[in-house]
């Protein structure tokens, strides 16, 4: 693979800092939203604590956007930044079909499916060995990257949409596609900490994995064959 | 290396220090502005070739019973005398840019031709509620009036205060002559119960909560939103920063 290409391409690498810029924005702001009505519901309506299948606890202004409660200005920052992250995942993502990011190093093969796989790639993790696949990616970053960029990140676009009453009535489908506008919301909540759980798993990983070269890679591009 | 990591931790902690302060200035806010004009575009514009409709339901979709938020009576001696006596002397004014103003009863509106509609209730604060909701649509009464040229916005005119502050709110006119944009007097059959606006309160149906004014007292046709209370179109809007569009 000593052919000169960058480890990360520059369509991923900017992708990857803006998405991680407004991902933290939509996130941290979203908290100061959920502090609006601390329940959620399933179905098309909910409003009170005894229709609710959780109870959300309040987050504190320290990890909320802005650092205070205001759901105007929280709501300002969420439905901005939100236009930074659907247009960036839409551009990443035709970006990598095009230079064969998706097909190359994302999709995994049937084989990888079989359980002594898994198994086999399960257990070299355990032991810290993370190159032991033979493309850039093992099976188990594979997975995690695509659920992320294939479920997790457009599901919160979606969802997203189905909570605005504007869009509802532009595009009513929607809604029914994830069986009401509550659902959504709480869809909505449970791929945010979908993504932060996996946003801690990256940030150990990267820690382990010689940080400073890591970073300075998703920075400089890096060289592909030190990947292999 | 450690330079660099001291970079991004600062860079970190300046972002969640940071966004207060960006949060207040200028550009920031002008940036969310020309969003909000972008949303309302863009929901108008996949509508196109349609009128685009809120969802309706079917009264077994009708939640037990309809929470009322924000202001939930009016303060006043006038105002209890009046719901106990079931609004005999309420009335609806109708002026501004119009060619006819009106002043119609609740006689007059019950007499309009209804519209009944179950539709949801979407709160700014996240929940949701379902209702039936009747009245005369909004575009009846305006074509009543006779809007004049210039009119761009519909303002709706309450008797309740909130924190020392008439409410009001207003919408364009878009929205003012859309077939959901009623005039509610009943609420599931049954009069308007006092903490969802009685005895009149607007349906915006694909606009939040905070929209769908109550305890509604005059509907005022204007060509700008500046001269009026806070200049931003709304109770809301002019108290904590409510986009003005809310149909995010």
């Amino acid at each position: 693979m000593a052919n000169g290409r960058k480890k990360h391409s520059i369509g991923t690498r900017i992708w990857h800092w803006v998405n991680a810029l407004s991902v933290m924005v939509l996130f941290m702001s979203g908290l100061n939203i959920s502090n609006a009505h601390r329940y959620l519901y399933w179905g098309e309506w909910g409003f009170m604590p005894e229709q609710a299948w959780l109870a959300v606890p309040r987050f504190p202004g320290w990890a909320t956007i802005p650092g205070y409660y205001s759901l105007a200005s929280a709501r300002d920052w969420h439905v901005l930044f939100a236009w930074v992250f659907a247009l960036g995942l839409l551009l990443f993502m035709l970006s990598a079909v095009r230079n064969g990011h998706f097909r190359r190093d994302l999709f995994t093969r049937f084989a990888e499916w079989r359980p002594a796989h898994i198994w086999h790639d399960i257990r070299e993790h355990l032991k810290l060995n993370f190159h032991h696949g033979a493309g850039k990616f093992n099976f188990l970053q594979k997975v995690a990257y695509s659920g992320v960029i294939f479920v997790l990140l457009p599901l919160m676009i979606f969802t997203g949409m189905v909570m605005s009453p504007g869009m509802e009535a532009a595009w009513p489908w929607l809604t029914e596609v994830f069986g009401g506008r509550q659902s959504a919301r709480s869809i909505h909540f449970i791929c945010a900490w979908a993504l932060f759980a996996f946003l801690v798993v990256h940030l150990v990983l990267v820690l382990l994995t010689n940080p400073a070269r890591q970073i300075r890679e998703m920075i400089t591009g890096g060289r592909d064959d030190e990947a292999a | 290396m450690m330079k660099r990591r001291n970079f991004l931790a600062a860079l970190g902690a300046s972002l969640v220090a940071g966004c207060s302060k960006i949060g207040e200035s200028k550009w920031f806010e002008a940036l969310v502005d020309t969003a909000e004009g972008w949303h309302r575009g863009i929901h108008r514009t996949l509508g196109v070739n349609r009128i685009a409709m809120a969802p309706e339901y079917e009264r077994s979709d009708i939640s037990p019973f309809f929470r009322g938020n924000g202001s939930r009576t009016v303060d006043t001696d006038a105002y209890r005398a009046a719901l106990e006596s079931g609004f005999p002397d309420w009335t609806l004014s109708v002026g501004g840019m119009v060619d006819n103003p009106l002043t119609l009863t609740l006689e007059d509106i019950r007499g309009l031709p209804q519209r009944t509609q179950i539709t949801r209730h979407d709160c700014v604060e996240g929940w949701s509620a379902i209702g039936e909701w009747t009245g005369p649509q909004l575009s009846h009464i305006l074509e009543q009036a006779g809007v004049q040229e210039g009119a761009r916005y519909a303002i709706f005119r309450c008797a309740d205060n909130l924190y020392g502050a008439d409410y009001y709110e207003s919408c364009d006119l878009d929205d003012a002559f859309h077939p959901q944009t009623i005039v509610a007097h009943l609420l599931n059959g049954d009069p308007l119960p006092e903490q969802n606006g009685a005895p009149l309160r607007m349906r915006i149906e694909r606009q939040l909560g905070y929209k769908h004014a109550k305890y509604l007292t005059g509907i005022e046709l204007v060509a700008s939103l500046d001269d009026v209370e806070g200049g931003k179109g709304g109770y809301w809007e002019d108290q904590a920063g409510y986009q003005w569009y809310a149909g995010i």
